[in-house]
């Protein structure tokens, strides 16, 4: 489990992330949703410690962030993969080295047994044929793929992804998602996603943490949004007027 | 005061730069990629400008010396002790500057603003060790090699620009580069270069490393490098100068 206990982060004075506390749980979808701008993305990169917070504890399991040591504190991103916002894939690397990246780094494998596992995860993520492609020669869906695939290679047990689907047409993004969730309950990881995308939300968000100018305005499930009448989450979900019509089919439906 | 803070955070980064690479196998194939980018693909234009530097230092030598009283051989005299003391280790190092250190500066850039390095670090990476070691080395390793073809290049184009232009003859040329062979001026120019490299790879990459915003800043944060690198090369050529000569 991640415990995150009144998380603090400004830049310069302004702050970011003002207190936020919540739990993210194994073998779950934890989505961290709200508008641009709102601190999801400073909010993953604290948990990466890639951002010192001002304030505030996270908890790994059990190990505080505070009181690990540079080597400890390596030690445990290498159980994290992350997907990036953009892809953030090594440009001067092919598909195959980028994902071979981490494992070359960190373990004693023999290059044919990397290889094996390499090919093992894009298949995982259902890329095929790619292996000596630079990332500049995929498209954005592609790309996100191996992203992932690179993410998952060393089994991690926690998965971040910022923005999986974003950019991406609605069939890709859905199949992005459903990648995501397969993985998680396969390897049973602690998975947290951001997104400003509702169809993920109620697609595959099991845990809902709603932010608002770095405060945490809601939690719940994806069942409850219909339900609550929480300001900032009808706001948001009802900005768009699908969902408008998406919930009267669906308050119609239960009658 | 920002200057400071500039000077400051750059050794801070390089004490996290020189840290026992994590990994040898790893380090040997970035060490031999940027021994290609940041030094092979930097000897044809190095080749090419001492050549006709050269030339040039001897052409304008030869149409400086008008009293007869002067002997010739001194052409190539000049031209030789010019080439080995300034323009190969100085002016070479300025052009590598400008090449190398830009390249150095966007790629690392691009690889912040596009979080290739933030990927790195999530790893369990210590990217500056993993980005920049290599770099120096292959500079540090690359370059003086490189200076002394400079060397060699530039006082063979003084030697064809006497055949071309019939201003002095190959014989007082090759006399007067033979006289009074001085290895202590290689070391010293050698000396140089070795800094030069040094600094080569270094302030490029801190302004790369530390790029924020977009592509935009990453344009500008390489015209920065390359302008700082020449300050500093200028700078240190100059009291590099006056310690090891004066
Ligand atoms: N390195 C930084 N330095 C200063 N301010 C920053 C930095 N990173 C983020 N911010 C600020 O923090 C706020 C939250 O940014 P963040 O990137 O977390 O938003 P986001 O929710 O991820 O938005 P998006 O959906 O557009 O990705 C923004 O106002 C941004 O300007
Ligand atoms: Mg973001």
């Amino acid at each position: 489990m991640i415990e995150v206990t009144d998380l603090y982060k400004e830049f310069n004075g302004v702050p970011v992330l003002k207190g936020i506390s919540t739990t993210f749980e194994k073998g779950k979808i934890n989505m961290i949703i709200g508008q641009s701008g709102s601190g999801k993305t400073v909010f993953l990169k604290c948990l990466l410690g890639l951002f010192v917070p001002e304030k505030g504890v996270i908890c790994f399991d059990g190990r505080k962030h505070t009181e690990l040591s540079i080597k400890q504190q390596r030690q445990l991103r290498k159980e994290i993969g992350m997907v990036f916002q953009g892809g953030a894939l090594y440009d001067s690397l092919t598909v195959e080295e980028n994902i071979m990246f981490p494992l070359k780094m960190f373990t004693k494998n023999q290059p044919s047994e990397m290889l094996d596992r390499v090919n093992a995860v894009l298949k995982r993520v259902n890329l095929e044929n790619v292996n000596k492609k630079f990332p500049a020669e995929l498209s954005g869906g592609m790309q996100k793929r191996v992203a992932i695939a690179r993410a998952i290679v060393m089994n991690p047990k926690y998965l971040f992804c910022d923005e999986p689907n974003s950019g991406l047409d609605p069939i890709t993004a859905t199949v992005i998602d459903n990648l995501i969730q397969e993985i998680t309950k396969e390897y049973q990881m602690i998975t947290i996603i951001n997104s400003h995308d509702m169809n993920s939300v109620m697609e595959i968000g099991e845990k809902i943490v709603f932010l608002k100018n770095g405060v945490k305005a809601w939690e719940g499930t994806n069942k409850d949004i219909f339900k609550t009448e929480n300001e900032v989450v009808v706001d948001f979900v009802y900005s768009s007027n699908l969902f408008k019509k998406v919930k009267e089919a669906y308050l119609n439906e239960t009658k | 005061m920002n200057y400071l803070k500039h000077i400051g955070k750059y050794f801070i980064m390089l004490k996290q730069v020189f840290r026992k690479p994590q990994k040898w196998s790893v380090f040997r194939e970035v060490l031999f990629r940027e021994i290609e980018d940041l030094g092979l693909k930097s000897m044809g234009i190095i080749m090419f400008i001492s050549f006709f530097v050269g030339g040039v230092v001897a052409i304008q030598t030869a149409m400086n010396i008008e009293s007869p009283f002067i002997p010739k051989y001194l052409i190539g005299f000049a031209a030789k002790r010019s080439m080995i003391l300034e323009f190969a280790p100085t002016f070479m190092s300025i052009i590598l500057a400008g090449k190398v250190g830009s390249y150095i500066a966007s790629s690392i850039g691009t690889m912040r603003v596009t979080e290739q390095i933030d990927a790195l670090e999530v790893m369990g990476i210590n990217s500056l060790n993993y980005l920049i070691l290599p770099k120096i080395i292959a500079a540090l390793f690359f370059y003086p090699l490189l200076i002394l073809l400079a060397m060699f290049l530039g006082i063979l184009g003084g030697y064809y620009a006497g055949i071309l232009t019939d201003l002095f003859y190959s014989e007082d040329y090759i006399y007067g580069i033979q006289l009074d062979f001085d290895p202590y001026y290689i070391k010293y120019a050698l000396t140089k270069t070795v800094v030069f490299a040094f600094v080569i790879a270094t302030i490029p990459a801190y302004h790369g490393y530390y790029v924020k915003g977009g592509s935009l800043e990453v344009g500008r944060a390489s015209t920065q490098a390359v302008v700082w690198t020449s300050i500093v090369i200028i700078l240190l050529n100059y009291f590099l100068t006056q310690m090891i000569l004066g």
